[in-house]
């Protein structure tokens, strides 16, 4: 019995030495490879932009992964990734623990976007207030007939916390928790079935959702025009002057965080640089998002002139 | 004297693996348990015992203060769970009556396998067939404008735990001897009636154990919650309402918690909230067994 109480002991030991060594090997990778996680919204998009940025690259390694912004930032604060998409800014808070890990987070604006708020097509509504969507998704209206609907409740559609665009939307739409009926949905793909099949639904997504392959809006869904008050007009937000000159309400740039200044010449580097090109903002309006206007551009201009 | 050291060894060699394989589990389940405790811990003393089981607002990423109390995720698990085994139970015992009773051999070797296949169905798979073609059908029914609550998630999760059901029920029943079933036809018992007070009285604390193992099924679901539950953080009141099950609540936000943070250890929390519920089912099934076989006995 003792005998086998001590090799048990040795076995396990030795299965998890084994374990140990095996993670704590080092793997060097012999090609220059990148790891992008983060966006929901963004990682259509980025995909079509490393697609195009490998085909003039064919030995780099790059995969994007999605989760929602959340994830992406806490994936560069936990140190398991280069690159990090968020449809909303780092918080104060993020910033500061990533100071704590010894990181010296860098931002840089990958393109404009214009949240969309969508109903069912058969849904009678011809635009909103933004006071209003935030009594909407507060909890404060709850009936369609409160804003020239029907007499119907009105069913709320969200994402999770950990995406950027539940963020954006709760600090600048609004600004108040959630009311908590709303449901959470895993991705904007989600939230626009859920709304194309629901005729009391609200949903908001990223503009690059409401269109089809072709750039055109989708049909089964309804986007709702929204006005910064009532004494202002209704833009869509799929006008994009409008969005790029920051008439529509509720445009946002959308960002990528590195934990470091990139190497000069490092593949980090020539990919963000192949986003900012002529080629690459193609593929931006061509996934349905808008390219970034002068004042992003010279912000990214800055951030590119420090790497040496 | 090296041929006797042999004979010693060979003959002790099994006895040291499987020994050391049965540890291994134990050792394993010790250190989850220990693992989940130390990493949620805290959070029990940050935010107090009382506030983390009795609140009913879960919002750790707040506008304002985060709210930490997981009382309405724990409600929205029992609702699904004891909504997807009331659903489940009956069903999984008439398959496992047909099979093991009624139907021919034949019958019986064609249909255990096939219902052991739906096991096989990825609980993924489950739920986006959830979303296509349940819940707009129990929206239609029950005249709702949406189907993602409870009970769609409850019907699912009950398809993914009946072949568990069934197929250990069937076993409890078959191997339940014959002479029984012999005993009571010949004192002129029907069949229905011999089913009925001898075979599923018989197999009791098989067909308790089945139960518990699907019930452990159902709880630990993830994915099919996850994708039809609804997840809104309103307190349930109905089965008709979205719910936010536990499972699919850490599902959701471990993938954004910053590691060793508060909210980090609120989810390790439920984790092992999750984990005693699990233990506490399978202890008290186990006392069950037991407690039947030494009646029987």
């Amino acid at each position: 019995m003792k005998k086998i109480i001590l090799f048990s002991t040795i076995l396990l030991v030795g299965v998890f030495v084994f374990i140990f060594l095996t993670l704590n090997q080092s793997t060097t990778p012999k090609k220059e490879s990148l790891v992008i996680k983060g966006s929901d919204t963004e990682v259509q998009l980025v995909s079509n932009l490393v697609e195009a940025f490998l085909e003039k690259n064919p030995k780099a390694d790059i995969s994007v992964t999605g989760g929602g912004s959340g994830v992406g930032i806490a994936a560069l604060l936990n140190g398991e990734i280069d690159l990090a998409n968020s449809s909303r800014k780092m918080e104060d808070k993020e910033l500061e623990q990533a100071k704590n890990k010894g990181l010296e987070i860098q931002e840089f604006i990958l393109a404009r976007d214009g949240l969309s708020i969508i109903v069912h097509p058969e849904n009678p509504i011809q635009q909103l207030l933004i006071d209003q969507i935030a009594k909407i998704y507060k909890g404060e209206i709850t009936n369609w007939k409160e804003v020239g609907g029907k007499d119907e409740k009105i069913i709320l559609y969200g994402r999770q916390s950990t995406s950027g665009t539940y963020v954006f939307f709760r600090n600048f739409v609004v600004q108040e928790d959630y009311s908590p009926e709303m449901l959470n949905m895993e991705g904007n793909q989600a939230i626009v079935d859920a709304v194309k099949a629901d005729k009391n639904g609200i949903g908001y997504v990223g503009v690059g959702y409401v269109k089809d392959e072709n750039n055109q809006p989708r049909g089964d869904i309804k986007i709702i025009p929204v006005a910064q008050d009532e004494k202002s007009e209704a833009v869509s937000p799929l006008n994009s002057d409008a969005v790029k000159q920051g008439k529509y309400p509720i445009a946002r740039p959308i960002f990528q965080y590195l934990p470091h200044l990139p190497q000069k010449n490092s593949l980090l580097e020539r990919f963000l640089r192949f986003e900012m090109s002529e080629p690459g903002q193609e593929i931006i309006k061509k996934a349905g998002f808008f390219s970034i206007n002068e004042e992003d551009e010279q912000k990214n201009q800055q951030f590119l002139k420090n790497i040496k | 004297m090296g041929f006797k050291k042999d004979v010693h060894f060979s003959k002790n060699l099994p006895r040291l693996i499987f020994g050391a394989t049965a540890a291994l589990t134990v050792f394993s389940l010790i250190s989850i348990f220990l693992f989940l405790l130390m990493s949620g811990v805290g959070a029990f003393k940050e935010i107090g015992i009382k506030e983390f089981f009795l609140g009913t607002d879960w919002n750790p990423t707040s506008f304002h203060a985060p709210s930490w109390g997981i009382l309405s995720l724990i409600v929205g698990t029992l609702i699904i769970s004891a909504l997807a085994l009331f659903i489940a139970l009956p069903f999984g015992l008439s398959i496992a009556i047909y099979l093991s009773e009624i139907a021919s051999p034949k019958m019986r070797e064609m249909l255990k396998p096939l219902i052991e296949m739906i096991a096989s169905i990825p609980s993924v798979v489950l739920g986006l067939l959830g979303l296509l073609f349940l819940a707009p059908l129990i929206a239609k029914i029950f005249h709702l404008s949406n189907g993602l609550n409870a009970l769609t998630a409850s019907i699912l999760v009950a398809i993914a735990a009946l072949p568990t059901i069934a197929s250990i029920c069937e076993d409890a029943l078959s191997s339940v001897s014959s002479r029984f079933r012999e005993a009571s036809l010949a004192l002129g018992a029907t069949k229905w009636i011999t089913i009925k007070k001898v075979v599923v009285p018989a197999a009791g604390s098989g067909l308790v154990a089945a139960i518990m193992l699907g019930l452990g099924r159902i709880i630990g679901e993830t994915m099919i919650v996850l994708m039809v539950a609804g997840n809104s953080r309103a307190f349930p009141h109905s089965f008709l309402d979205p719910v936010r099950p536990m499972t699919a609540n850490i599902a959701i936000e471990i993938k954004e918690v910053v590691v060793g943070s508060l909210h980090w250890q609120g989810l390790f929390a439920i984790g092992l909230t999750l984990f005693l519920i699990t233990f506490v089912i399978n202890l008290l099934a186990d006392i069950l067994v037991h407690k039947r076989r030494s009646y029987e006995n």
